[in-house]
């Protein structure tokens, strides 16, 4: 089974949520595709890290066989390429490593060469298996980072709790194609309850099962709890602002691990999580 | 003229409330939103006109005729981002994963392949005492760093200001890289987490990368916070100014929930934020 915890606001508490539901299941696999700012490493602290490079191809120009024809400048859509003095110039940052230009070019003057945009670190911390995408400084896309990330977990029958990234852009429908719900973390302000509904949007859109976790609640007004109400969203967990859980959790500890009162509270969400994907998937079939 | 642009790496330090607070305190005559995936600051910028809305258009999807699609699969081999699936004995590309490059289009045998234009956001510009520019990307929308480029272009439209404040997104990606563009000063909003402080580092390093001047403020301090001499140490390790730090304030959610920004009301978070706004004017003047 594979949860998707999303939010489309930052900052939310999607990564408390997948890093303590991670580590109240009993054998379960944690994945960060936050890869802009990654961060559930810092709670793992994972050991026997294997890293990969992820890399893109870029076109290389031999300028020996080019005739300056200007076909593959012409046919970029991404204005990656450009035509100055007559010779051909790449822009590597804009370009989508599409392979077009090499497709084109009739002298066959192009190939390809690699450029690392990030890495894949995978390692194991307390038999939880951790999977950590992370951008190359400078870089614009990780999509590709998150592709190569979704590959690697396509077939594990474990429990699988993936940590997306804020939006509900490109990156996060990557993250979420293979999840079969999708946890979304919302907050108690108009902030939150806003970026809930576009989040909630995306889901819809994509036809993914959901429900929410209200974090930082404070017993007052929750626009967010009302917009579930409104939509007929289930609510997997309420978590109520907390000095203690925030300390602990701002030091990059696991809360179910320094405290028995949110261990069973994480339990309980799971528990909730697993009966809401229980139920509907009956209905479903 | 000159830009602030806030950014924080993290999500949720801050960002949108700091800048609603500027906007008030310097009685700013353009700011735009730049957290297209997740825009927020009209909800605390209450503006009295209707905004002048305008499709987004981001690169084109292409689509393939299936009724004379042949199945050959060429388009399929070719397309270097998973996006043509078979269906049946044709072909179909899925649009969420579509960038637009053409390839199938141009090596179609047939020519059945075209482009459609496709709406990926709204663009927004509000024109009252002040113009605000913002945008909202469509659910599973790509080209969030065009978008971006757009909403700060119809800052330039037809006003010449002497101060101009740009609330930023999340992330060291292609939004944040093109809001850098044109910014003066970026002013890192973190918050005293190790997760705030690791991220902190990210957006740093990235904005140093593309030569932006950079100072830091920490948000949602506590009596507790620990970390707060980690970013201290930090700043002075790495030579960025630190501007001050914005106490944990209750009333600071009451006060976004009322669509009100944290100056509008008397809080501790609203009297700390006025100080660290006198010391960023010092810096964006010196810049």
């Amino acid at each position: 089974m594979k949860i998707a915890f999303l939010s489309g606001k930052g900052g939310t508490g999607k990564t408390l949520c997948a890093v303590n539901l991670a580590s109240v299941s009993l054998k379960s696999v944690y994945v960060d595709c936050d890869i802009e700012e990654p961060n559930g490493h810092l709670f793992f602290k994972p050991l026997q890290v294997k890293s990969e490079n992820v890399e893109v191809f870029i076109p290389n120009i031999d300028k020996s066989l080019c005739d300056g024809c200007r076909k593959c400048v012409d046919f970029c859509r991404f204005n990656a390429l450009g035509f100055v003095q007559n010779h051909v110039v790449i822009f590597p940052n804009i370009c989508h490593s599409c392979g077009g230009c090499a497709l084109v070019c009739p002298k066959h003057a192009i190939a390809d060469v690699s450029k690392i945009i990030g890495t894949i670190e995978d390692g194991i911390a307390q038999e939880i298996r951790v999977i950590s995408g992370f951008l190359e400084l400078g870089q614009e896309s990780g999509v590709p980072i998150i592709k190569k990330i979704m590959n690697k977990i396509m077939l594990i029958q474990d429990f699988v709790l993936i940590d997306c990234p804020p939006g509900s852009s490109c990156a996060t429908v990557e993250s979420i194609q293979s999840a079969d719900f999708c946890v979304l973390v919302a907050e108690p302000t108009i902030f939150g309850a806003h970026n809930l509904e576009m989040v909630h949007e995306l889901v819809k859109t994509l036809q993914k099962l959901c429900g929410v976790i209200l974090n930082k609640t404070n017993g007052f007004y929750d626009p967010s709890e009302e917009y579930c109400h409104k939509h007929k969203i289930p609510i997997m967990g309420k978590i109520s602002y907390d000095e203690m859980l925030g300390e602990i959790n701002s030091e990059a500890l696991i809360a179910v691990r320094e405290n028995i009162k949110y261990q069973k509270m994480f339990e309980e969400i799971l528990n909730n999580i697993i009966e809401e994907v229980r139920h509907e998937t009956t209905i479903d079939s | 003229m000159k830009q602030l642009l806030i950014l924080s790496g993290k999500g949720g330090t801050g960002k949108t409330t700091i800048a609603g607070a500027f906007i008030k305190l310097s009685s700013c005559k353009s700011y735009a939103d730049c957290d297209v995936d997740a825009p927020n600051l009209h909800l605390i910028m209450k503006q009295n006109s209707i905004a002048e809305a305008q499709d987004f258009y981001g690169m084109n999807k292409y689509e393939i005729d299936e009724l004379k699609c042949l199945g050959c699969g060429i388009c399929k081999t070719l397309c270097k981002f998973d996006a043509i699936h078979k269906n049946g004995k044709t072909y179909q590309i899925d649009p969420f994963s579509c960038e637009g490059c053409a390839v199938c289009e141009y090596f179609c045998p047939i020519g059945i392949i075209s482009p459609k234009q496709h709406v990926s956001g709204e663009l927004l510009l509000y024109r009252s005492e002040a113009l605000f520019s913002t945008a909202k990307i469509k659910a599973g929308g790509g080209n969030s760093g065009l978008l971006v480029t757009e909403v700060k272009k119809r800052l330039r439209q037809d006003n010449i200001v002497d101060f101009e404040i740009i609330d930023g997104s999340p992330g060291i990606g292609c939004p944040v890289i093109a809001s850098m563009s044109g910014a003066d000063l970026i002013l890192l909003v973190t918050e005293p987490s190790l997760s705030g402080i690791s991220d902190m580092n990210r957006i740093a390093i990235t904005a140093k990368k593309f030569h932006v001047p950079t100072i830091v403020c920490i948000n949602k301090t506590t009596p507790m916070s620990k970390n707060v001499n980690i970013i201290l140490a930090y700043c002075a390790e790495n030579s960025i100014p630190m501007v001050g730090t914005i106490p944990y304030d209750e009333t600071v959610n009451s006060s976004i929930n009322q669509g009100l920004s944290i100056v509008d009301t008397d809080c501790q978070a609203g009297n700390a934020v006025r100080k660290v706004y006198d010391k960023v004017r010092q810096f964006i003047n010196l810049t």
